[in-house]
């Protein structure tokens, strides 16, 4: 019977709002017990001791929407080097997005997704399904029998479900299983541009990217989440507008929840200035007072989870002008540091912001994890909120580089990661 | 040669704007032992009028007026870049650009290469980078480029050692055809500053407008633009002009009146619904015209769409229409830039 004694920590568990200097015993896989006066009567004999001095112990970082490449990129990211970035920011759950090739729309693929994280990954990986057959946006898939195979949640990935009718029956059908539909808000008629439509855009000659891409499509699918019930969560909002239509819609008693990237918490469209294609993400930057209101979203809880949008991309993809690099940022390594800035500018709560990052996930997807409790699986990380360093993307894990963060001055990392009782990364151990 | 002249003009600060009277006289007349000619410009490149200080674009100009008169005579040919390499990298088609930059690195003393790149032939972007990078191994003194996307000019700057003109990139700059308007524009009014200038079309898509705009404010003159709603950029208002939608109005008390090309593309419902209601609300005739002030100019940076944003009888009107000499302006102050840049090059081997 393995065990390990976390000594000294600040238990932080967001769900109960606990936030407490004590210990928590690992046995099994599982966590056994926590509290400020465990081991009061000696830590049991035979446990691994970890003497936390003092930081955070958290449940594990459950980051719902990643890409990799596996299978069909895998020269950009495969199952195992995502999980090995994940370890290393802190993630224990990590859910990867259909959109492959093959894209996973089949119950054999899913299989696939599954065995292939079991045998390579370090963490925790569940797949989305496609929500429409081949990402095409025409036909759905067979929500039912790929969501008893293990997909926690359906969606196109980066591409919007633009047709309503097709939207209209998917909602309607997959209430019928209770399964989540996920949408990369925005309608691809308005969405042409390269940037957010601004004065930066016009100054730069790049073509824009209109916040009404994303709230028209918001509110389109609100109207039909009225009539068709079901559960829909909005993958990534990226500006002011979307976050009041949610809060309003969410007032109004509809069943609708939204994400956030940290990189759209942390940065804004003046980033891109001088072409620098690592900030080319979708949805785009947008201005300043959109960051501050998705940054009060995440505060009052508007937004309910924070994400990376970990999305690797090769350097030839990004070697080019502005308007013909690929959209996407990596970011399962920076989540946390990126995250943690808005607690230490005091815009949000430490135990508000871990909780989009922990238990919020987990409810939304219906994860038996991202909780301090007995019984529950042993995904930990060991944070210390103050630690400096600098991104360097040589040192980053993902195997492609395209980090926006690079060369930034972050603040706190992930001290150790344990994942099912197993300690999967320790920082400065050059290991895992 | 140069490697014999211990006096290099790079050790002489680069932020010296007044052009000694020797620079603006004597450049052509000089032979290559000589060239040693002060700098004038503190930039290693010229991507686009942003950033130039207003002393930049009037050395720029200072010196392109002597060039003009250079052209005039009938021996066209000066040597200050006797032994330099200019290669003309063009992305996007452009007879009229591509050749003027050509005569102006000839009449210089140049040797000057042209490559032109179909940007439909290349695979987008793929070879792009690699293309800089290859001429760059055969070591060009400056090399010319236009190309379709904004900031490639910039991104291809980083990658090369020499000296980069951007001769047209995307919807962003253009900085050339700024500097010539703005030179034209001097020699018939004597000034920039007080002036009023409108600039009308598609300014949306437009690079010749961003640099116009920017260049004619950093002069001091008072900018507008005119074109319907579909053909503005986001937040054009807040570029220092004033916004008009109707010619007549945006037209009254000009000096200039600058007319854009709108692409035939443009004009069959996307953008607005047909040529011929285009130009009854926006094409440029006598009626129209007659709002601006009576000496006001008209310019067009070529090439012309008549018909549709101008009137053929207004474009070859010569007491009004300045459109010919614009182009022999552009010659003229592509020498001024090429010898300005040219003067901050390396004059000694370095290996």
């Amino acid at each position: 019977m393995s065990r390990t004694a976390f000594i000294n920590a600040r238990l932080v568990d967001p769900a109960s709002g606990l936030d407490v200097k004590g210990n928590l015993l690992v046995a099994d896989g599982k966590i056994a017990d926590l509290g400020p006066d465990l081991f009061s009567d000696g830590i049991p004999d035979g446990a691994e001791i970890v003497d936390c001095r003092g930081h955070i112990l958290s449940p594990g970082l459950i980051d719902c929407r990643v890409f990799t490449g596996e299978p069909g990129a895998e020269h950009r990211e495969t199952l195992r080097t995502a999980s090995l970035a994940a370890a290393a920011g802190g993630v224990t759950t990590l859910i990867v997005m259909p959109n492959t090739h093959p894209v996973i729309d089949d119950v054999a693929l899913v299989d696939f997704i599954e065995r292939r994280a079991r045998d390579t990954g370090i963490v925790h990986i569940h797949p989305m399904a496609a929500l429409t057959k081949g990402l095409a946006g025409a036909e759905m898939t067979e929500i039912g029998l790929l969501k008893e195979a293990g997909a926690v949640a359906f969606t196109d990935g980066d591409r919007a479900v633009a047709n309503a009718q097709v939207m209209r029956r998917a909602m309607s059908y997959a209430g019928l299983f209770g399964a989540l539909i996920v949408q990369h808000a925005e309608v691809p008629e308005l969405a042409t541009g390269v940037m957010n439509d601004s004065e930066l855009a016009s100054r730069l000659g790049l073509s824009g990217i209109p916040a009404i891409a994303e709230t028209i499509m918001i509110e389109r699918d609100l109207r039909l989440l009225e009539t068709t019930g079901g559960r829909y969560h909005v993958a990534q909002v990226s500006c002011a507008a979307s976050v009041e239509i949610i809060r309003r819609a969410r007032h109004n008693g509809l069943n609708v929840t939204c994400g956030v990237s940290a990189a759209h918490l942390a940065l804004n469209e003046n980033d891109i200035r001088g072409y620098r294609t690592f900030f080319k993400v979708s949805p785009p930057l947008r201005s300043e007072e959109d960051r501050k209101a998705l940054v009060a979203g995440v505060a009052d809880g508007t937004i309910d989870v924070i994400v990376s949008g970990h999305n690797p991309q090769d350097a030839d993809a990004k070697r080019h002008p502005f308007a013909e690099a690929s959209f996407g940022a990596i970011g399962l390594e920076t989540l946390l540091p990126a995250s943690l800035a808005l607690v230490h500018d005091g815009d949000v709560p430490l135990t508000r912001l871990l909780g989009a990052l922990t238990f919020a996930p987990a409810d939304l997807l219906g994860l038996q994890t991202g909780r301090l409790a007995a019984g529950l699986p042993a995904d930990l990380v060991l944070i210390d909120m103050g630690m400096p360093w600098v991104v360097e993307s040589a040192r980053l894990r993902s195997t492609s580089k395209n980090t926006p963060f690079e060369d930034r001055r972050v603040q706190g990392r992930a001290l150790r990661t344990m994942v099912g009782g197993r300690t999967v990364y320790i920082h400065g151990d050059g290991g895992h | 040669m140069a490697a014999e002249n211990g006096d290099n003009s790079l050790a002489a600060p680069l932020d010296t704007c007044r052009i000694p009277e020797s620079a603006l006289y004597n450049a052509a007349l000089m032979t290559s032992a000589e060239k040693q000619l002060p700098p004038i410009f503190p930039h290693r490149h010229l991507l686009g009028i942003e950033g130039l200080s207003a002393a930049d674009i009037t050395a720029l100009l200072d010196l392109a007026d002597t060039y003009v008169e250079q052209n005039r005579q009938v021996d066209k040919k000066g040597s200050v870049l006797r032994g330099r390499t200019q290669i003309n990298l063009f992305f996007e088609a452009s007879t009229r650009t591509q050749s003027s930059f050509e005569l102006a690195g000839k009449r210089l003393g140049a040797d000057v290469m042209n490559m032109s790149v179909g940007s439909s032939s290349v695979k987008k972007g793929e070879t792009l980078i690699d293309t800089a990078v290859t001429l760059n191994a055969m070591h060009p003194d400056l090399i010319i480029i236009r190309h379709a996307s904004s900031g490639a000019v910039e991104l291809l700057s980083q990658k090369v050692s020499c000296s980069v003109v951007n001769a047209g990139d995307g919807a962003h700059e253009h900085p050339t055809q700024a500097l010539l308007d703005a030179l034209t524009i001097r020699r018939r009014k004597g000034r920039i500053e007080g002036l009023t200038v409108a600039i009308c079309g598609d300014i949306l898509h437009s690079r010749v407008a961003r640099s116009n705009i920017l260049l004619l404010g950093a002069m001091g003159a008072r900018v507008r633009v005119i074109a319907p709603p579909t053909l503005l950029p986001r937040g054009i208002d807040r570029f220092g002009v004033e916004v008009f939608h109707d010619m007549r109005k945006g037209l009254e008390g000009c000096d200039i009146v600058m007319m854009l090309r709108l692409q035939l593309e443009r004009m069959s419902g996307s953008y607005v619904p047909s040529q011929r209601e285009y130009f009854h609300y926006f094409g440029l005739d006598y009626e129209k015209l007659g709002h601006a002030k009576p000496d006001a100019l008209v310019m067009h940076p070529g090439p012309m769409n008549r018909g549709v944003e101008i009137d053929s009888a207004v474009a070859d009107d010569i007491n009004r229409s300045v459109i010919r000499e614009q182009v022999e302006m552009g010659v003229a102050v592509r020498m001024a830039v090429l010898d300005a840049l040219a003067r901050n090059l390396p004059n000694e081997l370095r290996i």
